[in-house]
């Protein structure tokens, strides 16, 4: 982490909501470069709220929310444009779209974007597609003839298509086995130091928390808790924190 | 605080440089290497990369500004193919970050191979004859439903004896009571421009006081029950295939399987019965707001009081006007049942899937109907009803 100056994401007092019922209330949170920050909180606490609230797909009520140095959500449609190219966003359920094949899938922002040639664009499509470990045959495959597996690999794939430089993550490894789990989180952390990649990871797995993410934040009472290494998060002093990290599930990890 | 938009507001060019001298091709790289800029040089490379030859080949880095997977994959590839066929390669002068990601593209797999195209002779005929087997399964499916409507819907051994009024109820409330606002505004409508088109044509022979015979017998043998039956299957055909599709997709009818219950008893059922009971119900509505809809532009257009158009329509229709027209409801209602629920069993995976088999429900249940009205019109004939 020796470019920790870089913030990619500067959130600030930041107050989402539906009606009168706030979610987030008065939040701060800096996302820096090259970093991989877990984000957690108990379930529906308003993670999946704050992600789609940092991709301008809920309003905000009150704050800012930067990209890249730019106010994403009242920034004039071309620098947008040039933003949402910097933006690859891994779905908890990959929305891919069900009408296109994989290989097509991943090709869409491509297609839309950049001046390739077909043959190319297929080759690029194929290297992203082993890049995210998944076989050639899956390439022709439609999302529903996929497993939760593959599903996650090739929406990432897609995620990855224009060489993002922020990579949204709703939980990545939900629905995988541990060992598809943490193959992914290796594949997640080998990407970033390969790519450059910054990822912002919503998760509740314990094992990627653990083991990939270099910082945490942690949402709880509407805004961020505390946020730093898991050193922190196992010294603070907040009930659900010290659950959360502390409990029996975590103390395996811990211990192991 | 502005990060990397700054390098985006400047041309984004890729360079390329070929010189060959020397028994060497050295090729000098520089600019921007990504997705935006690589088609700028994609060609010349894949050019070079074609050219057999044995010639060393020196690529130098050092220009490069930025690198992304798409311009390291081009690169990679010609570095694949000279080792493939033992050309000499070097790579010279790249940042430690280029080179691991000239290392991380390295993956071997094999290219995308394209489908072999049909013949001609197969792409027609075959389409042809998916069509024509279509039918016979259509026709199967719609079998097996009518069946396992009648004989699947008691099946269920728990309580309730397996027809389920509350659901027949709910279904005749959306299909029917939903229905009639509009199915009323649309025969009123029609029945105003019966009316006035024929009272327009009938004037010129002094004869406008048949315009009561025309609206009355068209609107109740024919159009009543037809553009009722057009409009539900419209209204309540794509429902019923959305909504069967949409379970189908999210595995909520094999749920219903799994637990004992029979999706066609549970789910198609109810909604078949619902449709036959409401579709007279609403064509008697349509045939009341024909009716109306005639009676008002008479009176305005050629001044036939509302007291002899009724006085006259007894005369001009009887029972079997209105019956002959009824009875065709139930028929068209189990049709358009039948042809949206096989259309939703139809639908697979994707929402492509889901909008193709709506879009053919719709249609082919309109289809349906109006030969279905044909064949009636013909039957009547015979029989002189």
């Amino acid at each position: 982490m020796s470019e920790r100056s870089k913030v990619m994401i500067k959130i600030r007092d930041l107050s989402v909501g539906f009606g009168s019922h706030l979610v987030l209330d008065k939040l701060d949170l800096d996302i820096y470069s090259g970093e991989i920050l877990g984000f957690v909180g108990a379930s529906g606490s308003g993670k999946s709220v704050l992600l789609r609230s940092i991709l301008d797909l809920n309003p905000k009520q009150k704050g800012s929310i930067e990209i890249l140095g730019v106010e994403f959500a009242e920034s004039d449609p071309k620098i947008r444009n040039i933003i949402d190219q910097e933006l690859g966003v891994l779905f908890q359920h990959g929305a891919l779209f069900s009408s296109l094949n994989v290989l097509e899938n991943i090709q869409m922002p491509m297609r839309e974007y950049l001046h390739l040639d077909q043959s190319l664009m297929d080759e690029l499509a194929m290297l992203k597609l082993n890049l995210v470990g998944l076989s050639e045959e899956a390439a022709t495959k439609y999302p529903s003839e996929l497993s939760g597996g593959m599903i996650k690999r090739a929406a990432l794939a897609r995620a990855l298509a224009l060489d993002p430089q922020i990579l949204f993550l709703d939980e990545p490894t939900s629905g995988l086995d541990p060992i598809g789990a943490s193959d992914f989180d290796e594949l997640i952390a080998k990407l970033r130091d390969t790519l450059g990649l910054t990822v912002f990871m919503v998760t509740h797995d314990l094992d990627s928390l653990f083991s990939v993410c270099d910082r945490i934040a942690v949402l709880g009472d509407r805004h961020v808790l505390v946020e730093g290494p898991l050193q922190t998060m196992l010294e603070f002093d907040d009930p659900w924190v010290q659950s959360y990290f502390r409990g029996k599930r975590a103390r395996s990890i811990v211990v192991a | 605080m502005n990060i990397s938009i700054g390098e985006v507001d400047e041309d984004i060019v890729a360079e390329l440089a070929i010189s060959r001298d020397a028994g060497k091709i050295a090729i000098v790289l520089a600019g921007t290497w990504t997705g935006p800029s690589v088609h700028l040089v994609d060609r010349e490379l894949k050019q070079l990369e074609n050219e057999p030859g044995t010639l060393p080949v020196f690529v130098d880095l050092g220009g490069i500004v930025r690198l992304d997977t798409a311009g390291a994959w081009i690169i990679h590839r010609l570095v694949a193919t000279c080792k493939a066929r033992n050309q000499p390669i070097d790579i010279s002068s790249g940042n430690d970050r280029h080179l691991e990601l000239l290392a991380a593209v390295a993956i071997p797999f094999k290219p995308l191979q394209a489908p072999k195209p049909d013949s001609l002779f197969n792409r027609v005929f075959s389409g042809v004859g998916k069509t024509v087997s279509g039918f016979g399964t259509d026709f199967i499916m719609a079998a097996h439903i009518i069946g396992a409507s009648i004989r699947g819907a008691q099946m269920k051994p728990g309580k309730s004896g397996g027809i389920r009024p509350v659901s027949i109820i709910h279904q005749m409330d959306v299909m029917g009571l939903q229905a009639v606002p509009i199915i009323a505004l649309m025969s009123f409508l029609i029945g105003i421009i019966i009316a006035q088109q024929g009272a327009l044509q009938l004037k010129v022979f002094g004869a406008e006081i048949f315009v009561v015979n025309l609206v009355g017998i068209l609107h109740l043998r024919e159009i009543g029950v037809l553009l009722t039956a057009i409009m539900v299957a419209g209204r309540t055909g794509s429902a019923i295939t959305a909504e069967l599709g949409s379970m189908k997709m999210r595995e909520e009818i094999d749920a219903l399987t799994v637990m004992g219950l029979n999706p066609v008893g549970v789910l198609i059922f109810p909604r078949i019965m619902a449709l036959i009971i409401v579709l007279p119900m609403l064509t008697i509505v349509s045939d009341l707001f024909g009716m109306l809809g005639a009676i008002v532009i008479s009176w305005v257009y050629v001044d036939i009081m509302p007291s002899l158009f009724i006085g006259n329509l007894r005369t001009a229709i009887d029972f079997t006007t209105v019956f002959s027209g009824l009875i065709k409801a139930p028929f068209m209602a189990l049709i358009i049942g039948l042809v949206a629920s096989i259309e939703g069993m139809k639908v697979s995976g994707s929402a492509e899937s889901l909008g193709r088999h709506t879009t053919s429900a719709v249609v082919k249940a309109i289809f349906v109907v109006i030969v279905v009205d044909g064949l009636f019109a013909i039957f009547y004939g015979v029989i002189d009803y």
